[in-house]
Parts: C-alpha cells; structure tokens; sequence
C-alpha cells in the first residue's frame, strides 16, 4: 500500500506552551475513507489546517506524497473546511464558475449532475437555500474535484439524518480507489459504517489507528461505544 | 434503504451474510450477474472496500465467481447453494433451541408447540 500523507512529529504550539497538536507520527495510505475522531479540542480542526498549509507546524512537517504544503499539494487535496466561505449572496452557477477558475480538477458537469440529482436549482442564490442544502452544495463542490485527498472537517454537522444519509453516499458514489479521503467528526456511529480505519486523537496525541473491523473483533463493540469507553470523563 | 446492521460485530461479517442470504433465498439467482461492488456499497451504505473484502470472502467459498469480462456472478453450482442454505437453517434450529432450553422447554415439549403451532398456522391459512 503506498503511502499519501505522512505527519512527521508534526507539533502545533499556541502560545509556546499549549500542544494543539503534540509530536504526532502517522502514514495514510491511498484507497481509504479515515475517520479522524477525537472529542472538541483534541487537535482535529488544527492537524486539518496543518494539511491544508493554513497553519504552519512548529515542529515537524506533513508530507503529501513527499512534499509540504505549497501550490501542488493544495491543487491535489479537496478540502471541505468546517465552515462555509462562500460569499451567499452569488448564485450556485457562480460558484461553481469560482471553483472551476481556482481548480484546474474540478469538473463543473459531475457537479451539475450532483445538483440535478438533489433537484437544486443552480440559478438560485446560495443564501436562500435551507442549511442542509448549503452544505450540500459544499460538499458536492469539494467532492466534484479530481484530487488525490479529501480532507472533510464536521461535514455532517448540523444536518438532519436524510441529508447525513445523502451526504455518506455522496461520499461512497464518488470515491476513487486512488485517492483517500479523511473525514473529523464526532458524530461517529453515523459514519462508521463508510469507514475502513480510524484515528482517535487526545490531546494532540494519536491514541489509536486502526481498522473499524479490528475495533469490532477485539472488543465486541462499534467503534462509537469503543471511543465513549476511551474517552470517558 | 441502507442494510441493517449490528454494532458489535465486524461490518464485513454482516455483509457475507446478507449476501450469502441473498443468494440462498434466490434474491440472486445462480449464474446471475451480480452488482458492482460500488453499487452495492452505496445500497448498503458502507466502505468499498469493506464490500470488497466481503465479495473475496464469498469468492473463497465458490459462491460467487469473477468473470474476466462480465463481472461477478452467482455460481451455477446448486449443491454448493443447497449445502449453504442448510447450514445456514441447521444455525437457526441451533439459536430455537438454545431459546427454549434457556426458557425450560424440554426435547418433547418442544416438538410438542412446534406440532401445535404449525397446526395453528395451517389453520389461519
């Protein structure tokens, strides 16, 4: 299996002392859906900003297929962040006009079949759909990318069930065996079926990575009662 | 409608069984082309590979067979179904039984309700 993402003692400090992220060592290979699980405040959000060069490492890099992050890494990942950055007020044509101007992979007709399918109106502006559309929308500009890594932060926060179930399967249609995709969340026993490994993150410091299925066989139970049990306060 | 599984157990587990279900009960017919795995995988609502690796399982056991050129497909070998289809039987009459022990049914008493309840059923029909 080869490797597409290494953290390499990768640390992020705030304020010289407090370790959001703490000397973590990890490889991900291609051709898996990665849960990144931990509770608030465990360093999900910052490990993202870090793959996505938003945030500098203090120590350490992350390597996307051997490279830090710079113009062709950014162009090879996708990321959903875990709020939206979309101007409202533009039409979902619009946006999908910005994407294909800013990403050479993204294919403005996998989206419109997308939005067909979800009977959304690309001609309407992005501030009068409900926020289970808007984030949608979002998911299906990110995964209408070609890219060798889906970096998606809470993407089924917030969302009713129906829209979590599409959102998943959204996921599953459109997954390519060359690219891996990694999803946070902490709403874990919805997602952890689509899952083939996860990771749980403490303190900035990687707990556990597994495959859900080993979870399952060692301790007899989900990966949800599993984190709960590990995560107890 | 994704499939319905349990939490406790290894998803790929769950997945040989449904489908090895499927197959028994004629849901999939022998020689019948099955559905990608990618198709399957959004029914079902789980990881690609956790439905490929179900498939290789079942591949391993000749219930179903890759074919260069047309997919996957059932296996046409009805002794191999009919020998799944009792095992699979012969664990449901081992899960009954275990219950009406653990509920104080005797060997006899259990033939007894079993004589009973079927007569009740022919009845209703």
């Amino acid at each position: 299996m080869s490797e597409l993402l290494e953290f390499v003692n990768l640390s992020k400090t705030y304020d010289k002392r407090y370790y959001a992220v703490n000397h973590l060592n990890a490889t991900i290979p291609k051709g898996k859906i990665i849960g990144l699980l931990g509770p608030n405040g465990s360093g999900k959000t910052t490990l993202i900003k870090m793959i996505n060069g938003l945030l500098v490492p203090t120590e350490g890099a992350v390597l996307l297929g051997g490279l830090e992050p710079c113009p062709e890494t950014k162009a090879r990942i996708a990321y959903l962040p875990d709020r939206s950055y979309l101007d409202p007020h533009q039409k979902v044509e619009q946006i999908l006009e910005f994407f294909g101007d800013f990403y050479e992979n993204f294919s403005r007709e996998k989206a419109l079949n997308l939005l067909a399918g979800l009977g959304i109106d690309p001609s309407v502006k992005l501030s009068t759909l409900s926020k289970g559309n808007r984030e949608k929308v979002q998911l299906i500009l990110v995964m209408s990318r070609q890219a060798d890594l889906y970096v998606l932060d809470e993407p089924i926060a917030g969302v009713d069930p129906a829209a979590r179930d599409y959102i998943l399967k959204t996921i599953i249609g459109n997954y390519n065996p060359e690219a891996s995709v990694l999803i946070s969340t902490h709403l874990i026993s919805d997602i952890e079926n689509v899952l083939d490994e996860v990771i749980f993150l403490r303190h900035g410091q990687l707990v556990l990575y597994t495959s859900v299925d080993n979870i399952r066989e060692q301790h007899g139970k989900s990966v949800d009662a599993y984190f709960r049990e590990v995560f107890a306060c | 409608m994704a499939w319905d599984l349990k939490s406790d157990r290894p998803i790929y587990a769950q997945l040989v069984e449904i489908l090895q279900r499927q197959i028994v009960s004629g849901h999939y017919s022998p020689g019948e082309r099955l559905p990608s795995v990618r198709e399957l995988a959004e029914e079902a609502a789980v990881n690609p590979n956790t439905m490929q690796k179900a498939f290789a399982e079942l591949e391993r056991g000749g219930l179903i067979q890759t074919q260069r050129t047309n997919g996957r497909t059932v296996t046409e070998n009805q002794e191999l179904i009919e020998e799944l289809r009792r095992k699979l039987a012969k664990q449901h009459v081992g899960v009954f039984l275990d219950k009406m022990q653990a509920l104080g049914y005797t060997v006899p008493a259990i033939e007894g309700l079993l004589e009973e309840t079927l007569r009740e059923r022919e009845v209703s029909i």
